[in-house]
């Protein structure tokens, strides 16, 4: 497998500039000639899907919901992070980068990086234009608040509702396109394979989850905006949809996966309650702006939040870092949070939880300020757990959340299939080892508006493209590989399901085994452990699971099936990976290399690289790569938020 | 935490021409701090492991905000709590014993697909009609150069919270989207950006929803009542207001 990131040379500052001069170019006349396929509609695929019609090219749409408009994206609360300094806080696009790759522990490419706070400013202008509602201050201008990881107020919101906001608007251009009929939006579609003709892709096979029918679909170029896989664990703040299957046929068909261990862990969700739980739900760590993270000093203390006065709390996010203070990064907040717990002083009925408080913020600012800002979080908190943070502190407790591993992708978001493209949460490009807040929405966009059309215009005019019409044998093949794969998940069906298991059942397993033995802190032994019990799970989902119904159909529990049986193949990978990396960094905390004050430990020197995964063979252990990274620009320090 | 044993009554319908009944369905020990879509996940384990075919309904992000779900619970649009989507109702809503009656969201321009699971397609091409502004993507002004009075701004993101659950037409005796094509249009006239296209946006947005068969606001007002996002008529009346300037000026 060949990794050429095709980083531009030259100084930082210009390297994007000088890429989109030298990238090759299609003529407006030529690009209604070519087809674009793009997979989901989150922010990247929505924007990208808008901006590629915009620009001629006839694109054709993939969601697996009812409506491209309720991709997950939208579920994103606090913010979007921009390099605008309307504040005059001391901000830039240098400080943006810095802050970002610093954020992601020095495991991100530095270029990508930069690209990435570079356009950030375009995005507030391009969102500001399409008539996203952002939040304003009196005399008319953009409001801003802080987040996690930076010391400048650089964060543009629309209440709690960013992602919502965000993702409308790209939606609504996406809607401009289809009505012009430059997009041909198809709904409920999910996708099962990527079709490659003379190792380029040139279609994608999906299944109608209404009809059951699988229908092969074929294109010059094909982009995935699938999002990130943070339901293998089962629990999740994903929506229950989101999956790992679209990028994972595409890497057993080639495509190389990179850092697949990477997987955030966010501070602020409300815990767990019970077994039956299908999901977890995030607090937007803008409530960490106001809110005062805490546990009693002593352990196992059953008093009322409100009955324990001031010198019996432990502030320990602020003792231990203060300059940060409750703002650190969402790693560290969330390990210390586990810490604390793990010390027996963790609050609730399953002393999995700490105390986040607004008590200070509603005495200095008052009840009326603080419920502007977050109103709507608190209302959301009140409806789950029956209790008001205005009266009592939230028991927040971290949830897996985001996955900055992904698809590898060069600087031009290609992966290592020629022709097939991923962006947003779906490739590993910005993150490193870690993602800021505020910086997932800032670029599914900067990837979707900005980027990829660049990239796609490059690769068409570079290469040229047999016609293909879909009715090739390899499309053919895709069809008849993916309605076995559907008949082999219904195998067990003719049975009845007496002494069956049901997909929830092996999916729940799975995410435990994750959680405990690949979730926030990761241990040799115990990941070598989970590698050993996989195989059970594997055996387990294809000899026992009950899948009622027929694959003719609306099957939801099919569906379910097709997606879990991807994640248990994938978690190998990911436990590979933990277990390769034997150094600390960002979200991947391993026991084994910690400082003397418990944080991430680095080993630069052997570990400064991107791991990325080639799929072999359904028997053989898949094969890891590494691309360096080079630090030209900044110099990797340990990070410190004291 | 409490259990609770319930009688359900599921609206079952194999697809849009299969003719569909109501089922009876007996769950114990249903705890209250479940949402109303675990209680669902809880009887499709069930009826799985009896080799009853699961109900299916539209879910996804299970946070109230992607509004995708949505059943009609007791004659109510979302169920008997105020401002919250299916997925954020709680059982503790419940007492034991109760018998709920789940439908989907009828209405004739919400073809039921299967079970509660229904097609709402006709919500998108209202937006596709006209619901944006039409700038392609770069060449923007900067974002401060158009200040917006924080008041208008805040009045904007209160129509623009609408997440496209179709509550509004499935509770509205004539089955109208007003509600939904009111808040978009009420967004975009509210802010300086939709100024330009606001005539033509209120006529084919309106056009639209009337070619999908949703039917006129007579202020039955029972769309304010169910919306998860409480979202008020108020925008009616400046789609209303939107609509007849534009009919009147544009012809």
């Amino acid at each position: 497998m060949e990794l050429n990131s095709r980083v531009p040379s030259g100084p930082l500052a210009d390297k994007w500039n000088n890429h989109k001069f030298s990238n090759k170019l299609v003529n407006p006349a030529n690009r209604r000639k070519y087809k674009v396929i793009v997979v989901g509609t989150g922010l990247a695929g929505a924007s990208a899907s808008a901006t590629l019609a915009e620009q001629g090219y006839e694109v054709q749409t993939f969601c697996i919901q009812d409506s491209p408009r309720r991709a997950h994206s939208i579920a994103a609360q606090g913010g979007i992070n921009a390099a605008k300094n309307y504040q005059n806080d001391g901000d830039s696009v240098h400080r943006l980068f810095y802050d970002t790759i610093k954020g992601g522990d020095f495991r991100a490419r530095e270029a990508n990086v930069y690209r990435l706070a570079e356009v950030s400013n375009e995005i507030i202008d391009q969102c500001v234009a399409q008539g996203v509602p952002f939040a304003r201050e009196y005399g008319g201008t953009l409001a801003n608040r802080s987040f996690g990881g930076a010391q400048v107020s650089r964060t543009f919101y629309a209440r709690g509702q960013t992602g919502q906001q965000l993702l409308l608007g790209a939606y609504s251009a996406l809607s401009r396109q289809i009505h012009a009929g430059n997009v041909k939006m198809f709904n409920r579609r999910e996708m099962m394979d990527i079709v490659l003709v003379d190792g380029k892709a040139r279609g994608i096979t999906v299944r109608d989850v209404m009809t059951g029918e699988i229908e092969s679909y074929y294109a010059d170029v094909v982009i995935l905006a699938t999002g990130g896989y943070g339901n293998a664990y089962f629990l999740s703040t994903n929506a229950m949809a989101s999956n790992v299957t679209a990028a994972w046929r595409a890497h057993k068909k080639g495509a190389g996966f990179a850092n697949p261990s990477f997987v955030q862990i966010h501070p602020t969700c409300i815990p767990v309650h019970g077994d039956y739980q299908s999901k977890l739900t995030l607090m937007s760590e803008s409530l960490r702006n106001d809110g005062r993270v805490w546990v009693p000093k002593k352990g196992d203390d059953k008093r009322r939040p409100s009955e324990i006065p001031e010198e019996d709390r432990d502030y320990y996010l602020e003792n231990k870092y203060p300059s940060f203070g409750n703002l650190v990064p969402r790693d560290v907040a969330s390990r210390n949070a586990k810490e604390q717990c793990d010390e027996g002083k963790g609050v609730g009925n399953t002393g999995l939880a700490v105390y986040l408080d607004f008590a200070d913020a509603i005495k200095r600012d008052g009840e009326d300020t603080i419920l502007k800002k977050y109103g709507n979080l608190f209302q959301m908190y009140e409806k789950i757990t029956d209790s008001n943070p205005v009266e009592e502190p939230m028991l927040i407790y971290p949830a897996v959340h985001y996955t900055m591993g992904g698809l590898w992708v060069d600087y031009d978001l290609m992966t290592t299939i020629p022709g097939l493209f991923a962006i947003g949460e779906c490739n590993f490009s910005d993150h490193g080892a870690n993602r800021l807040g505020a910086s997932a929405l800032m670029q599914g966009l900067a990837d979707g508006y900005f980027i990829i059309a660049t990239s796609v215009a490059h690769y068409l005019a570079s290469n040229s493209l047999e016609e293909v019409l879909g009715s090739e044998a390899p499309f053919k093949d895709s069809i008849q590989e993916v309605e076995g794969r559907i008949d082999k998940l219904l195998q067990n069906s003719a049975g009845g399901p007496a002494g069956k298991l049901t997909v929830d059942e092996v999916h729940k397993e799975l995410g435990r085994l994750l959680w405990d033995h690949c979730g926030m802190s990761r241990e040799e032994k115990s990941l070598e452990k989970a590698l050993e019990e996989l195989p059970g799970i594997k055996k387990k989902f294809w000899d026992s699971v009950y899948i009622p119904g027929s694959g003719k159909d609306l099957n939801q529990s099919l569906e379910r099936a097709g997606r879990v049986a991807d994640f248990v193949e994938f978690a190998e990978i990911m436990i590979r990976d933990a277990l390769a990396r034997e150094e600390s960094c960002g979200c991947h905390l391993r026991v084994e290399s910690q400082t003397e004050e418990h944080e991430a430990k680095r080993d630069d020197e052997n570990y400064t690289h991107v791991s990325v995964w080639e799929h072999i063979s359904d028997v053989e252990a898949p094969k890891m790569h590494k691309e360096e990274l080079k630090f030209e620009f900044v110099t990797p320090s340990q990070r410190s938020y004291k | 935490m409490s259990s609770i044993n319930l009688t359900l009554k599921i609206w079952r319908q194999h697809n849009s021409d299969a003719l569909g009944n109501l089922e009876t369905y007996d769950l114990d020990d249903v705890h209250t701090d479940m949402s109303f879509l675990e209680m669902l996940d809880i009887l499709n384990e069930k009826l799985t492991k009896e080799g009853k075919e699961p109900v299916a309904f539209d879910h996804d992000c299970r946070e109230g905000i992607c509004g995708m779900c949505g059943a009609v619970i007791d004659g109510i649009a979302h169920g008997p709590e105020k401002e919250v989507t299916l997925c954020q109702l709680h059982m503790r809503n419940f007492s034991n014993g109760d018998t709920i009656v789940i439908e989907p969201f009828r209405s004739r321009a919400f073809p039921v697909k299967k079970d509660l699971l229904v097609d709402r397609s006709a919500l998108d091409r209202i937006i596709q009609s006209g619901g944006y502004v039409s700038i392609n993507t770069g060449g923007t002004p900067d974002g401060n150069s158009l200040p917006i009075p924080s008041s208008n701004a805040e009045l904007a993101m209160d129509a623009a919270a609408c997440i496209g659950c179709g509550a509004c037409v499935a509770s509205c005796p004539n089955g109208a989207a007003m509600l939904f094509t009111s808040a978009k249009i009420s967004q975009l006239a509210l802010l300086p950006q939709g100024h330009a296209e606001k005539k033509q946006r209120a006529l084919s947005m309106v056009a639209q929803m009337d070619e999908e068969g949703f039917g006129n606001c007579t202020n039955a007002k029972e769309c304010e009542a169910v919306c998860p996002k409480g979202i008020s008529i108020r925008n009616i009346a400046r789609l209303n207001r939107e609509y007849l300037f534009a009919a009147l000026t544009e012809g």
